[in-house]
């Protein structure tokens, strides 16, 4: 067991932080949270900023380790997020790049890697989230196009992508995993209306994706027709592992900041709560441990292990305990939006259901890792 | 960075499961638990032999040159078979006391107000002056209470923080109890029928075996983690995880078993006993959440 880096490792950091350091303080204002396509520039431009640098593919390329770097060094910079380049960056182009055809790759894959284009996901709809092989929008062939008529919802980014990751069921007679396709939509092609969806934050973070008849070429559809669910998979697995880094080392230092402003505002003169913020930095403590131990496992099978849904579990709760505890810090003022923490709180709620909930995290986690049978 | 363990690690690991699965199994187990307070003289001794004791003694003085990360491990494995006897007491003594390295020797240790094994032990570390014995909650670890502080012309001294060692000792320990409590509740998920499938189909049963074994991966993490650093924050947090997972694990392993969780024959009640005995010794939770907070202040 060893959790000092090599050198090698180590002189990526000190490069890293450096190209950070000086990169950084030139970039452009941040862009108001809804002023869409003022996002959309800065996520890409930042992209771009990356490709220029060499560390564009860091996704992609790198081992899992220099991955955890590159992110624990980009989020203790204050370095922007991934952003709108999100599923292009972590879904879309991973399963492009593992499934897709050489025609494909050159066409998707770049342009991605550049900062040029912006993929949505098209994967849950109205009537399948957890149990997202009920997805019901519909795919029929016409000549070398499929003419598709559905809905999605919780799609991110939907207002500025080019491209949609989208599941369409293509043979609804087969046994439902086996009737399911992935198709890349070009998000301007008629009769795709898109509609924000308000989440409980305020904020439009999320839209509704309405398919009326939209025609989308065979030569888009990566994989087989009805392999698609097999396509996804590979797919899912990306956002294990890794995926919680830079969250992680943000916590700790959200939890570092709620102790100080608690030591001057009193709040600390109450053991109940101090001995509460005691008890979530051995929270965030384990949670970069197994974060560490994960990506050694990933690094060590050349997959992500299962420990992602664990980790998922106990960070997803750990999450809303944090803010929960800011909550109790900040008195009365938790109530005020314009205090810092206060949308976080509301945003943590999303962290125990988005990307399955700790409901279904338990039942994989049952049934994938202890071995107890299927059934409800 | 390679968070994993080594091929010698695992090696040392399966090798003391292999030993502690031969000399301690199910049946010496309930026969230990029958005869309170008895500690089995040669299965020490044997301990001794394979370095349980010297693990971390340097060779040149007779010891197996090994560090905490090792350490951590075969109290995991300890820990797992709900090996009675003040194993952390003779480890940490491995130095200072002739015989405790080699497992001729039986060091108690007086930890806060209590001390295990007393009166089956050859050498004590700690004043334990004046100790009484007390009716214990675990069949598998005799106690004897001490008396606090007293003013007067020679006051017993108030204790310190606790050793750092034997706290990362304690929740490897913790650690190996709530990996086993999650084995034990699964086998039994698995095995037991009602309403026509096995148990462990109900989700409700599932999602008890799921939490179990994330407490108890967290706690992996934070225990090896600190077994690597030795960093005191790392060390209080680990404790933290474990007393936790070993708790609660047990706790929720008893519920899986339903009434046959309760009965005596069941091993289920030891190993909850036991993390409880465990959570007692080396320093209190409040202690090391106080600890934790004061470090976010840097």
């Amino acid at each position: 067991m060893d959790l000092s880096y090599t050198p090698e490792e180590e002189e990526f950091r000190a490069r890293l932080r450096e190209w950070l350091a000086k990169v950084l303080p030139g970039l452009p204002p941040k862009p108001d949270p809804e002023d869409w396509p003022g996002r959309r520039a800065y996520d890409l431009g930042w992209q771009r900023t990356l490709y220029d640098a060499g560390y564009a593919d860091v996704h992609w390329g790198a081992s899992p380790t220099t991955r955890l770097i590159f992110l624990e060094e980009t989020e203790k910079a204050g370095a922007p997020y991934v952003g709108a380049n999100f599923v292009g960056l972590l879904h879309a182009g991973p399963t492009i790049a593992t499934e897709g055809t050489e025609e494909q790759r050159a066409r998707w894959l770049a342009p991605i890697l550049r900062g040029d284009e912006v993929w949505c996901q098209g994967f849950s709809e109205p009537d399948a989230g957890s149990d997202l092989a009920a997805l019901r929008t519909r795919a029929w062939r016409d000549g070398d196009h499929y003419v598709v008529s559905g809905s999605k919802i919780w799609t991110s980014h939907a207002e500025v992508a080019d491209w949609c990751e989208l599941l369409v069921r293509t043979d609804p007679a087969a046994p439902r995993h086996r009737g399911i396709t992935w198709l890349a939509m070009p998000m301007d092609a008629p009769g795709v209306t898109v509609r924000p969806l308000r989440t409980l934050a305020g904020s439009a973070e999320f839209a509704e994706v309405f398919l009326d008849e939209v025609r989308v070429p065979v030569a888009n559809r990566v994989g087989a027709e009805n392999d698609g669910w097999r396509v996804t998979m590979v797919t899912l697995s990306f956002e294990r592992g890794t995926a919680f880094v830079g969250e992680v080392v943000a916590c700790r230092r959200v939890l570092g900041d709620l102790a100080r402003v608690a030591h001057r505002n009193g709040a600390w003169d109450d053991p109940e709560l101090r001995r509460r913020l005691g008890r979530l930095n051995a929270e965030f403590r384990a949670l970069w441990r197994l974060t560490q131990w994960n990506v050694s496992e990933a690094e060590g099978r050349g997959v992500p292990g299962v420990g992602g849904s664990v980790f998922k579990l106990r960070y997803s709760h750990a999450r809303q305990e944090l803010y929960d505890a800011a909550a109790a810090v900040l008195g009365p003022d938790a109530l005020d939006l314009d205090r810092p923490w206060v949308l976080d709180r509301l945003s943590s709620l999303s962290y125990t259901i988005a990307a399955g909930t700790s409901q279904i995290q338990r039942n994989i986690v049952a049934e994938r890792i202890l071995g107890l049978p299927k059934g409800r | 960075m390679r968070f994993r363990l080594t091929g010698d690690q695992e090696a040392l690991r399966a090798g003391m499961r292999e030993l502690l699965g031969r000399r301690f199994d199910g049946a010496a187990l309930r026969a230990a638990a029958g005869a309170p307070g008895r500690l089995d003289r040669g299965l020490w001794r044997e301990l001794g032999a394979a370095g349980f004791f010297a693990l971390r003694l340097p060779e040149a003085d007779g010891g197996v040159g090994l560090g905490l990360p090792e350490a951590v491990l075969v109290f995991e494995e300890a820990g797992r078979a709900l090996l009675p006897g003040p194993l952390a007491a003779t480890h940490l003594a491995a130095a200072d006391v002739p015989g405790a390295a080699t497992g001729e020797t039986v060091v108690a240790r007086v930890d806060g107000g209590l001390v295990e094994w007393l009166a089956e032990a050859d050498e004590v570390t700690g004043d334990a002056s004046g100790a009484v014995p007390v009716r214990s909650v675990d069949p598998l670890t005799p106690l004897h209470r001490v008396p606090g502080p007293v003013p007067g012309p020679a006051p017993r001294p108030v204790p310190g923080p606790a050793d750092p060692v034997a706290v990362l000792l304690t929740a490897a320990e913790q650690l190996g109890t709530a990996t086993r409590a999650c084995e034990l509740a699964v086998q039994h998920a698995r095995t037991r029928v009602q309403f026509g499938q096995p148990i462990g189909a109900f989700q409700a049963v599932k999602h008890l075996c799921a939490e179990m074994l994330v407490r108890a991966e967290t706690a992996r993490a934070a225990v090896y983690a600190a077994a690597v650093t030795s960093a005191p924050a790392d060390i209080a947090a680990a404790r933290l995880l474990a007393d936790e997972a070993a708790v609660r694990g047990t706790r929720d392993c008893l519920q899986v078993h339903g009434g046959m969780g309760f009965t005596w024959e069941s091993e289920v009640h030891l190993h909850l006993k036991r993390a409880w005995v465990r959570a007692q010794r080396a320093g209190s939770n409040a202690e090391g959440e106080e600890m934790l907070a004061a470090e976010l202040l840097g």
